[in-house]
């Protein structure tokens, strides 16, 4: 990436090679942040009609970023029991499809924070874990050790009703991660993260509204 | 012998110009070449099947970051035609490519105006642009908006005056709740004063303090939400800058249950069969929604006793009490599951729609919508009214419809994983993330199949189904169809419950070791060719080929169909000209189908190119005559489409 030999006959083309190469070294750490969206803001407005700006990002994006690793775990760890508690098949197509999605997302996190240069936390279902901190935070709308217990303790309708309601309250949480970013300043200017952010909240408003309609078939239904 | 030799020749002479063979089988290449190619840029390893790459065009200089393979900034996103131009939304701001010559298209204008998605429309001398993202800016700028609430920001529709094409100005914005992650143009047939524009945004909705009367909470607790709506937005075609908002129409509400075929098929068959068998062994069932479910031991337990106890009873239930539960089961269960106070709270259904494709020629539209297919009547335009809805356990979230011409037939895909995902590999199930095939029949949708790109791609490829629009082949349901870094795949989905792919392209993952986003983000028909936007690579052009599945002249009817510009989610009727080509390519079809009799087919044949060297009254009687015959061949299986093509040829020839 570095120093790439480029035909840089024209200006532009020099000014973004500058940018984009400069980007790894001001993307290493935060504090130096407040800087970069200076430097960049004054490159922008000196050439004016060029498209090339190296994306900011904050502190709120890596927080939302990172802190959606464990919020994910967690909903794999919830939908892997499926199969061995005895879910419907209708559930079991749900978590089938949830594991998959968001496997993919984490991937998608990891690789983003590996890119630029941040800590990457693993996938822990307990919760966020941060370096120097004895327990993983619980991210908002995460189930409660006591909450997960319960479900792992459930079987059949009874795993069917606790999962659905739990999962509404995880991606409920997940929503409002969303609204936390986007209500930070600066925060989602990064375009891979606008699109994450807006594809979680699209994703999880329509699954939410199909786990309300499981759950409505689950408790109006006889058995 | 001789002519298959002869046959190999000139399929080796044109493989040398064109490096594609013409290929009449119709087997599916086995292994798929579209599997193990190379990875890379701009040099990935490519596989084509009955298509033809015409060229390839990088983007711009102000397109492209070549430090940065795949940067995000400069995805390419989808296209618009007028005239002789492709314009090319990008994330960045806007490509105008003049595809004059195909072999060489060449850049008109890169305007740069950041803002995702930068979905693209045209009508007449108006260009509309939707921004979505928070980093748009009203005066165009580079620098993003940082602040949480901001004037500065643009969030809805970018409208630009393209007289001069080359230098497109701006006119006006109109900015909305939740920005525009796709927009629709839409013509009225009894108002050609103005141009409509249908608006979906599926990101959150900003503050009001940014724009007036934007709420984010659910109607339940603010009846103006931003939520459950679409905005409907009319452009005044002499006063453009009087493009305003003129209705939210609230499509969604009173969504309470979609038909779905919500359970695998095994799984329908299973429940059934648990079914009849408690009912052969005296147990209980009801049916709900549609299916029949067994009463469980807890519920004819409760029930019973209650029966007990409502004739002064104790003690073991009798027979005749088992009888009445027997007979009053079903009312017993219908008003447990359709209680008549529902559950307060927000209304179900979808918030938002993904994207809406109209048909103005039959008044219908198709919206995308959360977890939803909706088919809407728009002949009031600006007040569009929901008339069906499906629902499907296989699909993740509604992305956008295609109809097929005589609207009998409408396609859904599923974007699951919102385009970023590799969603092609192995493990991914050929209905997930697929195209669904719906038939219509008095605004119901009837479930046929899934359609889904049968070549695995590696984990390293984001895939899943997008853009498209129809091949305009007489007689078929042919269509072309942008499955990102799965390549673009042509498919006849003439057959809705059998869709078959019939000719594809595709290269490999543009980096071998991580996903970077690529990929073709929509492929249309324009005017004789494929046009497709490559999210990293820049527009591609190609041409169909001949094959066993494809004549050439069914392409050549194909090409003979003209726009003068194109909005792929405002679908046009497709219209065919008299034409000799149009028969021919209907003999072909039939040919192929086995649809008539040999010595009849090569009869019309015949008849048709005698009557094609006549000309004046000479050809008219000539195409009279074999209309007459087809005609009377008709119950043999001469579709009527070619008994109509030939009169019309008559007709033409007069």
């Amino acid at each position: 990436m570095a120093g790439a030999a480029l035909p840089a006959s024209d200006s532009l083309r020099i000014m973004r090679l500058a940018l984009a190469t400069k980007a790894p070294a001001a993307y290493a750490r935060m504090k130096k942040l407040f800087f970069v969206v200076l430097a960049t803001a004054a490159c922008a407005s000196a050439t004016t009609h060029q498209a090339t700006v190296s994306p900011s990002y904050t502190a709120a994006d890596v927080q939302f970023v990172s802190g959606m690793i464990g919020h994910h775990a967690q909903a794999i760890q919830m939908a892997g029991w499926a199969p061995s508690h005895g879910a419907s098949p209708s559930l079991r197509v749900l978590c089938e499809r949830i594991v998959v999605a968001q496997n993919d997302e984490i991937a998608f996190a990891q690789r983003w924070l590996r890119e630029h240069n941040e800590v990457v936390p693993p996938a822990d279902p307990r919760g966020h874990v941060m370096p120097g901190m004895d327990h993983p935070m619980l991210m908002p709308g995460m189930l409660t050790p006591e909450q997960m217990a319960q479900l792992d303790a459930a079987r059949g309708r009874e795993f069917d009703r606790l999962f659905l309601k739990g999962m509404i309250q995880h991606h409920q949480g997940a929503l409002t991660m969303v609204a936390q970013l986007l209500a930070a300043p600066g925060a989602a200017q990064d375009g891979p993260i606008f699109r994450f952010a807006a594809d979680v909240n699209a994703d999880q408003t329509s699954e939410i509204d199909r786990m309300n309609r499981m759950l409505d078939a689950l408790t109006g239904s006889p058995q | 012998m001789k002519s298959q030799s002869w046959f190999a020749i000139v399929a080796l002479s044109i493989a040398a110009c064109t490096t594609t063979t013409v290929n009449m089988s119709t087997t599916a290449p086995s292994p798929d070449p579209r599997v193990g190619l190379r990875a890379g840029w701009m040099d990935a390893a490519e596989a084509a099947w009955n298509i033809r790459l015409v060229s390839t065009t990088p983007p711009s200089p102000d397109f492209i970051n070549r430090s940065t393979p795949g940067d995000f900034q400069f995805i390419n996103s989808d296209m618009s035609f007028t005239g002789s131009y492709v314009i090319q939304g990008n994330f960045s701001g806007v490509q105008v490519w003049d595809i004059a010559n195909p072999k060489a298209p060449r850049l008109h204008k890169a305007f740069v105006c950041p803002g995702s998605q930068s979905d693209v429309s045209v009508y007449r001398k108006l260009l509309f642009v939707s921004g979505e993202a928070l980093n748009g800016r009203t005066d165009c700028g580079v620098q993003g908006v940082t602040d949480t609430v901001s004037h500065d920001r643009l969030r809805g529709i970018r409208i630009f005056d393209i007289t001069d094409i080359a230098n497109p100005r701006h006119i006006t914005d109109v900015q909305t709740c939740r920005g525009s992650h796709t927009h629709t143009v839409v013509t009225s047939p009894s108002d050609t004063a103005n141009v409509y524009i249908y608006v979906s945004g599926s990101a959150p909705v900003r503050s009001p303090n940014e724009l007036a009367g934007c709420y984010g909470a659910p109607p339940d607790s603010n009846p103006n939400s931003a939520l459950f709506r679409i905005e409907v937005i009319q452009v005044p075609l002499v006063h453009p800058e009087q493009a305003r908002i003129i209705s939210s129409p609230r499509i969604f509400n009173d969504l309470v249950q979609a038909p779905s075929h919500s359970e695998a098929p095994e799984d329908v068959a299973a429940a059934a069969r648990a079914a009849a068998e408690a009912r052969a062994h005296g147990g209980f069932t009801a049916t709900i929604r549609g299916s029949e479910i067994v009463l469980g031991p807890r519920f004819v337990a409760f029930r019973l006793d209650s029966i007990v106890k409502a004739r002064g009873g104790t003690g073991t239930p009798t027979a005749a009490d088992t009888a009445t539960l027997r007979a009053n089961a079903q009312s017993i269960v219908d008003l447990i599951v359709n209680p008549p106070n529902r559950r307060p709270g927000p209304p179900p259904g979808p918030t938002q729609c993904h994207d809406i494709t109209v048909y103005p020629a039959i008044g219908l539209a198709g919206g995308a919508c959360g977890g939803y297919g909706l088919l809407l009547d728009i002949r009031d335009v600006a007040n569009p009214k929901r008339i069906g809805a499906v629902a499907d356990s296989n699909f993740s979230f509604w992305h956008s419809a295609t109809f097929n011409n005589d609207g009998t037939k409408i396609l859904f895909t599923d974007e699951w994983g919102g385009g970023l995902q590799p969603r092609c590999r192995v493990t991914d199930k050929p209905e997930w993330g697929a195209d669904a095939i719906f038939t219509i029949a008095a605004a119901t949708m009837t479930f046929q199949s899934y359609y889904k790109l049968p070549a695995p791609q590696t984990p390293n490829e984001n895939c899943v189904a997008h853009n498209g629009t129809l091949i305009p082949i007489p007689g078929r349901d042919i269509m072309v169809q942008g499955w990102y870094q799965g390549g673009v795949s042509v498919f006849d989905w003439t057959d809705p419950a059998h869709p078959r792919e019939i000719a594809f392209f595709d290269r490999g993952p543009m980096d071998s070791t991580k996903l970077v986003g690529a990929g073709s983000w929509s492929a249309y028909w324009y005017n004789g060719y494929i046009v497709s936007s490559e999210i990293a690579r820049g527009l591609d052009i190609f041409e169909l080929q001949p094959s066993g599945f494809i004549s050439q002249n069914e392409i050549d009817a194909a090409k003979l169909v003209h726009f003068d510009y194109l909005n792929a989610q405002d679908q046009p009727k497709l219209v065919w000209p008299a034409s000799f080509v149009v028969a021919r390519a209907y003999l072909d079809q039939l040919s192929r189908s086995n649809g008539l009799a040999p010595e009849k087919l090569a009869a019309a044949r015949t008849a048709l190119a005698r009557a094609e060297q006549l000309s004046g009254q000479a050809r008219h009687d000539a195409l009279a005559q074999l209309a007459t015959q087809l005609k009377s061949d008709s119950q043999g299986g001469a579709p009527r489409a070619l008994v109509t093509a030939v009169a019309d040829l008559a007709e033409a020839a007069r």
